[in-house]
């Protein structure tokens, strides 16, 4: 959740400079004063150890990470994606940035980290109240305090840190954590589960709706830091939740790691959905600097008739790797992905979604929305898998692209993988440009040119915004307006 | 009053010249019609006076109300009250019609520094001209003119123009594929908008609108000029004899 973004108005008369020249303002670009403790850059399993030991966290814990530590040093970097990165030095980045003093409540956190929030905008403090969103936010490595404890409580769901979890509710985290994502599923996983530092934890019991949207808001700080936050949501039987996530991080010439892990898991009957805003510093108009965002994040139907919905606004990063899958375990279960990712300047996407359908009757939904400007690359990947066992299963992909001027790029990668033959599997793709027709038809309405970009590409991502919560569809749509900036002359 | 005057103009598209020297006054309160074969220039004219990139103007002026309206970004021609039915309405897939409409009214108003109407004002506005119209409100519910039958889609202008109250309206061939109901109804809509303050071009390839919209003057367009001027009787013979023959007697230019 960022701040509100005022967009810049300025006469758009064609000229090309004057367009460049503009640019796009990134808002949530600044970097708070704040002392803060780090681990010396570098990894090992020493600094593994030392991480460990920072978070008091018990042995099992520490030969878990020690675990994938070991696991990842076997593993190739990947190199698949359709992605031009400079190698990432592994040994130059701090694995560990705290704010110096430890906030042991809300009350204790440091007065300068709730006025970064408020400028982002994010309802942590008493405005919590009003908004009706409960807050866990994580500034660099460490959450900073969730809102709405009691409240939560009283319905039976725990909402709090991953680190709290690990310490107050150690048997739940130990059933699930790696449950969905294994220690040594990927590259970024591997390094995920030896160093991630913080997250959330969600735990919603049988048959409980939970009362609220609850919402993370993830931040970078520190310079030279990686963040790797691990999140973990479990819903019971019948149990419900919607989850929101929102991510920035101050402009910095260097490139910045994200790596995080996110793992769902739905028991039967339960409904899992998860909205993120991800508006990650995406680097300037040059292509310097940026988060380099590489993600996992996979939910388990693993009831019968259970449901997992991913629904994700992507407008920053320099580079996003992120495919968001449901394993469709349960007889019936649903999976369903809903993406708009809007790339700019020099920005790299590829991302998508996975769906593996191995339930009878199984049925997932992909539409993906991909929105190209400037000199960059958006890709969409996406893996449609049927096992034998999946009787009727039913796939629907729409995938669409929409380019803006002549120098971006829009890729479409479809795989699929049919063992059933009673599966019935739909794809349908488009690529389109806002043409000179749309333009114009805008204007001699009287629609000035910059609006008429964002209401044409308001409408082409509509499937999608309809699917986000009421005042995330609102910020998503500016943060695209904001985002595309410059895009058109 | 004179509202457009357009004098000596000379216009390209891609480097070929389509307009060679056309004159044409019009003022505020008639309908002037604008005839000619394929080709001869009339759309060129529309696209001209709506500001459509890609045409250029070499020579000539055009004054609107007294302002050079080649000046103008297509925008600020509409706030000016310039409209344009397009030949072919463009879609907008996932913006609903009447957003766009309001974006469009909006836009308009602020550009001429009057207050923006909030939704229930602009419902009400609707509500208005749909009766006017008689067009379905399920056509307001629906992405612009996406999906919509080619009769759906020029009603549909013929229904912004109702809204966007503009002062000189240019109907680029609305009424080209166009059955008869339809035609009726553009036309019906039209008359309704007729008033001694506003002022109508229409571009036709057939006299067939005519028979509804009765014009004030029928010009004749032929390979970049107007060749000939006349009234309603004007469209009649060249109904009878085709356009082949015209442009012998002396061009008129300014039918005013």
């Amino acid at each position: 959740m960022t701040s509100e973004p005022t967009q810049i108005t300025a006469a758009m008369g064609g000229n090309a400079e004057v367009v460049e020249a503009l640019g796009r303002r990134y808002e949530a670009g600044f970097v708070t004063d704040i002392e803060t403790d780090y681990l010396p850059p570098g990894l090992s399993e020493d600094i593994v150890r030392q991480l460990s030991a920072l978070k008091q966290e018990p042995e099992w814990m520490t030969e878990w990470r020690l675990e994938a530590y070991r696991h990842w040093l076997t593993m190739p970097t990947p190199d698949w994606a359709k992605l031009k990165l400079t190698p990432i030095d592994y040994q130059s980045i701090s694995y560990y940035a705290a704010p110096k003093q430890g906030p042991k409540s809300l009350a204790d956190v440091d007065p300068k980290l709730l006025v970064t929030y408020e400028k982002l905008g994010v309802p942590l403090h008493e405005r919590a109240r009003l908004a009706g969103v409960a807050v866990d936010a994580v500034f660099d490595s460490v959450s900073v305090g969730t809102t709405f404890r009691k409240e939560l409580a009283e319905a039976g769901v725990i909402f709090c840190s991953m680190s709290e979890a690990i310490r107050e509710h150690p048997e739940r985290v130990r059933q699930y954590l790696g449950s969905v994502v294994p220690t040594g599923d990927n590259y970024f996983a591997a390094l995920n589960s030896a160093v991630f530092s913080d997250g959330s934890f969600v735990f919603i019991p049988k048959g409980v709706r939970c009362p609220m949207e609850l919402s993370t808001y993830f931040r970078i700080n520190a310079i030279n830091t990686g963040q790797f936050e691990r999140t973990l949501i479990v819903c019971e039987d019948d149990a419900y939740v919607s989850y929101l996530e929102g991510c920035t991080a101050p402009m910095r010439d260097e490139n910045q790691l994200h790596a995080a892990v996110v793992e769902l898991v739905a028991l039967e009957g339960a409904q899992i959905k998860y909205s993120t805003v991800q508006n990650w510093y995406p680097g300037d108009e040059n292509g310097v600097g940026g988060i380099y965002n590489f993600v996992t994040k996979r939910g388990d139907c693993r009831g019968d008739d259970s449901k997992i919905s991913w629904t994700q606004v992507e407008t920053g990063s320099a580079i996003t790797w992120k495919y968001p899958s449901v394993v469709l375990r349960g007889d019936r279960s649903v999976g369903e992905f809903y993406s708009v990712a809007l790339t700019h300047h020099h920005q790299q996407a590829d991302t998508g979604t996975k769906m593996i359908h191995i339930g009878k009757g199984t049925k997932s939904k992909i539409v993906s929305k991909g929105i190209s400007a400037g000199r960059s690359s958006n890709s969409y990947r996406g893996l449609v898998k049927v096992e034998k066992g999946a009787e009727g299963a039913r796939n629907y992909t729409q995938c669409d692209s929409l380019l803006i001027g002549k120098q971006c790029g829009a890729h479409t990668f479809p795989y699929m993988e049919v063992k059933n033959p009673s599966a019935i599997i739909e794809h349908e793709a488009t690529t389109s440009k806002i043409s000179d027709d749309q333009m114009f038809y805008c204007r001699s309405r009287g629609i000035a040119e910059e609006d008429a970009v964002s209401m044409i590409v308001d409408g082409f991502c509509k499937q999608v915004f309809r699917e986000l919560p009421m005042e995330f569809a609102v910020e998503a749509k500016k943060l695209l307006e904001v985002s595309l900036e410059g895009a058109v002359g | 009053m004179t509202m457009l005057k357009i004098e000596n103009l000379h216009a390209r598209v891609e480097g070929k010249e389509i307009l060679k020297g056309l004159s044409l006054t019009v003022n505020a309160g008639e309908v002037h019609a604008i005839m000619g074969p394929n080709g001869a220039g009339k759309s060129t004219l529309g696209n001209v006076l709506a500001g459509r990139e890609g045409y250029e103007v070499t020579a000539g002026s055009i004054s609107y109300n007294g302002v050079d309206l080649l000046a103008l970004a297509p925008e600020a021609r509409a706030a000016a009250g310039v409209f344009l039915a397009f030949q072919y309405p463009v879609e907008i897939p996932g913006v609903n019609n009447t957003y766009f409409l309001r974006a469009a009214l909006n836009a308009q108003r602020k550009q001429r520094g009057e207050k923006e109407l909030d939704s229930m004002q602009f419902l009400k506005l609707v509500r208005e001209k749909l009766k006017v119209m008689q067009i379905s409100d399920e056509l307001l519910h629906r992405a612009v003119n996406t999906g919509f039958s080619g009769g759906e889609k020029k009603r549909n202008e013929i229904f912004q123009m109702a809204v966007l109250e503009p002062q000189l309206a240019i109907l680029d061939e609305t009424d080209s594929g166009l059955d008869i109901d339809a035609l009726k109804q553009v036309a019906q809509g039209v008359n309704t908008l007729r008033s001694p303050e506003r002022a109508f071009l229409m571009i036709t390839h057939y006299q067939r609108l005519l028979d509804y919209v009765v014009p004030d003057f029928v010009h004749v367009l032929a390979d970049g000029c107007i060749v000939e001027s006349g009234d309603k009787s004007l469209a009649l013979k060249l109904e009878d004899h085709g356009y082949s023959g015209i442009g012998t007697s002396q061009p008129s230019g300014a039918a005013a």
